[in-house]
């Protein structure tokens, strides 16, 4: 079912954790919620969730005003930054919680219940762990019990906050391709938070940018890396550099003499500041920033080269290894000239 | 944990401290301890079970069961609910609570017995009200079990309230999402969370429970087979040279207190492992 979010504010004391918060979800959406910590990403979800109510502002699902439904009645599934599994009980017991405190006339029987709890802890490929507790657990195996627990009342919202956020990398990885797989396979209106750019990218239909309790920007992983809105996103979704430049006719003259397309919103300005990213720039012999490489590293196909500005600004920039010539090495002087930049609107937050 | 870093007494100086810290708890706590139970079977075990039979000894025992049996449910209870709401909830005028329930730890117990007295004594606040209503409160079991549920009151509080506040809310928030009520949440993921805690409060409430002297002999009034509770029956027929008697009952007592300790150290190997399991979680 689709969700709607309508100027939602929350605010504690005179403090908004959120700012007038609107976002849509169709049908069977993965949406992702992505921001730096403090951006108000937890305290939406309790809202939806409706562990907390917000001063303003109206949730819609599937038409549904959401805000007069007890989290009971509102039946999401969520899954907690640390887990919040039942310590008491064991991994089958703890899956069969939401099916248990039915009130009697909705409980599934017994054998019903036990046939559930085996068919979801295969999904989540925990077979064979039922009779053990949470503590006997590794992280990976408590986060997948809790996303069974949660899938287990059959929610028809899935909330999870940063389910991953306490994992190693690869274990990260291997968890993201499989419950993009899960929600494939059941179709479940999906809300997804983190502040791993590369996780909200690598999953989501869409996502949603937070940055201090207000959304910067929505769209596609695609549209967000092709059009960022603000600086803000363009410098959360990646490495970024920066370079005071004026822009005359949506082009960004640069101090000596060279210049780069202005992608951007702002066409004309005085005064601004271009952003590029590290693989967006070309080494020159002239016209460039003169800059002394200091630092040289290896990443697979490319080389990023750390680099100081005569001012002592840094850059990092990522050049092809089989493009890059022998004698660059720390200590070499050479000149880089952006490809392209991006020039935002100055904001005074 | 236990022992790192610790060693066997190997210098003169180290088994000297040794010697003191052993030769004082066998003074200190062994010798009157056995001499309670020495002295009530000096004149042999038919002597001994002799002392049951007196119907005061026999009534002292009962009020004793019923006084605990009132007050440690109620004080058990209200250190539930009271850890509750300090633990999972933030509101205003926390810290003075948690102060008020500490302060029967603090307050001599003949304190609060005396309070009892100043508030429904003949010459209290309310007393003479009550007396006008027919209604007696001081030097009846009434006023047993209000000095002993007041004493009593910290024991089971006291216990949960830090595990409640480490374990947070994020099991209920959890179990709410999931479609619990309240009442079923507390049973079934607040209770079993604490119940070794509970369990191991409600021990150490009933043992301070029998145990109490202060407190209920300044409202008891000393009225053989009324209003004697064991403790103060002791005192009586210490004081009328009957040794053996006093010493019978005294040794039931010091058994209750033995068999608290049995289960309080079998307990705490068991929370224990609980709690660590908790913090590993
Ligand atoms: N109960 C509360 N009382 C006061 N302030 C709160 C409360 N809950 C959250 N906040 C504040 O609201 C802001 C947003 O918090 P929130 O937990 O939503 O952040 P988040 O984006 O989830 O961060 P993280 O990535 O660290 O989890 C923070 O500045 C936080 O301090
Ligand atoms: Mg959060």
């Amino acid at each position: 079912m689709s969700l709607s979010v309508d100027n939602v504010s929350k605010r504690f004391g005179r403090f908004a954790a959120l700012d007038r918060v609107s976002l849509q979800a169709v049908d069977g959406e993965f949406l992702a919620l992505l921001g730096p910590s403090g951006s108000g990403k937890t305290s939406l979800l309790r809202v939806l969730a409706g562990l907390s109510r917000p001063d303003e502002g109206r949730v819609l699902f599937g038409g549904e005003d959401f805000l007069r439904l007890s989290p009971r009645e509102r039946r999401v599934g969520m899954v907690f930054q640390h887990y919040a599994l039942f310590r008491h009980m064991s991994v089958a017991d703890n899956v069969a919680f939401g099916l248990r405190v039915r009130p009697r006339r909705q409980r599934p029987p017994r054998a019903e219940i036990s046939a559930r709890v085996k068919e979801l802890l295969a999904l989540v490929q925990l077979e064979g762990l039922e009779k053990r507790y949470p503590a006997q657990l590794s992280g990976g195996q408590r986060q997948r019990v809790a996303l069974a627990r949660a899938l287990a009342i059959e929610p028809r919202m899935l909330l999870l906050d940063e389910p991953f956020g306490a994992l190693d990398a690869k274990v990260r990885r291997e968890l993201r391709r499989w419950l993009r797989q899960i929600h494939d396979e059941t179709g479940v209106t999906t809300v997804f938070v983190t502040h791993d750019q590369e996780e909200a990218m690598d999953l989501a239909d869409r996502v949603v940018v937070l940055n201090a309790g207000r959304v910067e920007q929505i769209g596609t992983p695609a549209e967000l890396q092709k059009t960022p809105a603000t600086a803000f996103v363009f410098d959360f979704l990646g490495d970024s550099n920066r370079l005071p430049c004026r822009v005359v006719d949506g082009h960004a003259m640069f101090e000596g003499g060279f210049s780069a397309p202005a992608l951007g919103p702002v066409h004309e300005a005085a005064q601004a500041t271009a952003r590029f990213r590290p693989h967006e720039v070309d080494l020159a012999v002239e016209g460039g920033v003169p800059v002394t490489i200091t630092h040289l590293s290896a990443r697979g196909a490319l080389i990023r080269a750390e680099c100081q500005g005569l001012d002592g600004a840094l850059y990092e920039v990522d050049l092809l290894r089989d493009a890059t010539p022998a004698s660059l090495a720390p200590g070499a002087r050479v000149r880089l000239r952006p490809r392209r930049v991006f020039v935002f609107a100055e904001t005074a937050r | 944990m236990r022992s790192v870093g610790l060693k066997r007494p190997a210098s003169l100086g180290a088994f000297l401290l040794l010697a003191i810290a052993i030769g004082w708890l066998a003074v200190v706590i062994v010798l009157p301890l056995v001499s309670v139970f020495a002295e009530a079977l000096r004149k042999g075990v038919p002597a001994y079970l002799e002392a049951f039979r007196d119907p005061d000894g026999q009534a002292a025992i009962r009020l004793t069961l019923l006084v605990a049996g009132i007050c440690v449910p109620l004080n058990a209870v209200f250190g539930l609910a009271a850890a509750w709401a300090v633990a999972k909830f933030d509101f205003r005028g926390k810290g003075f609570l948690l102060t008020l329930i500490d302060l029967p730890f603090s307050i001599s117990p003949v304190i609060s017995g005396l309070v009892w007295v100043l508030l429904f004594g003949a010459n209290g606040w309310f007393g003479p009200a009550l007396e006008a209503a027919g209604i007696k409160v001081i030097f009846t079991v009434t006023a047993l079990v209000l000095a002993t549920l007041l004493v009593t009151l910290p024991f089971v509080a006291r216990e949960l309230i830090p595990l409640m506040a480490e374990q947070g809310t994020d099991e209920e928030t959890a179990a709410v999402t999931l479609g619990a009520r309240g009442w079923t949440t507390f049973l079934k993921v607040t209770l079993p969370n604490v119940k070794w805690a509970l369990l191991y409060g409600v021990l150490l409430c009933t043992a301070r429970a029998m145990g109490e002297f202060g407190a209920v002999s300044v409202v008891s009034g000393h009225i053989r087979g009324k209003t004697n509770t064991m403790p103060l029956h002791v005192e009586v027929l210490y004081n009328e040279y009957d040794f053996v008697g006093a010493f019978a009952i005294a040794s039931l007592l010091a058994g209750l207190a033995l068999v608290t300790l049995a289960l309080k150290a079998g307990l705490e190997w068991r929370y224990a492992d609980e709690l660590s399991a908790g913090r590993r979680h």
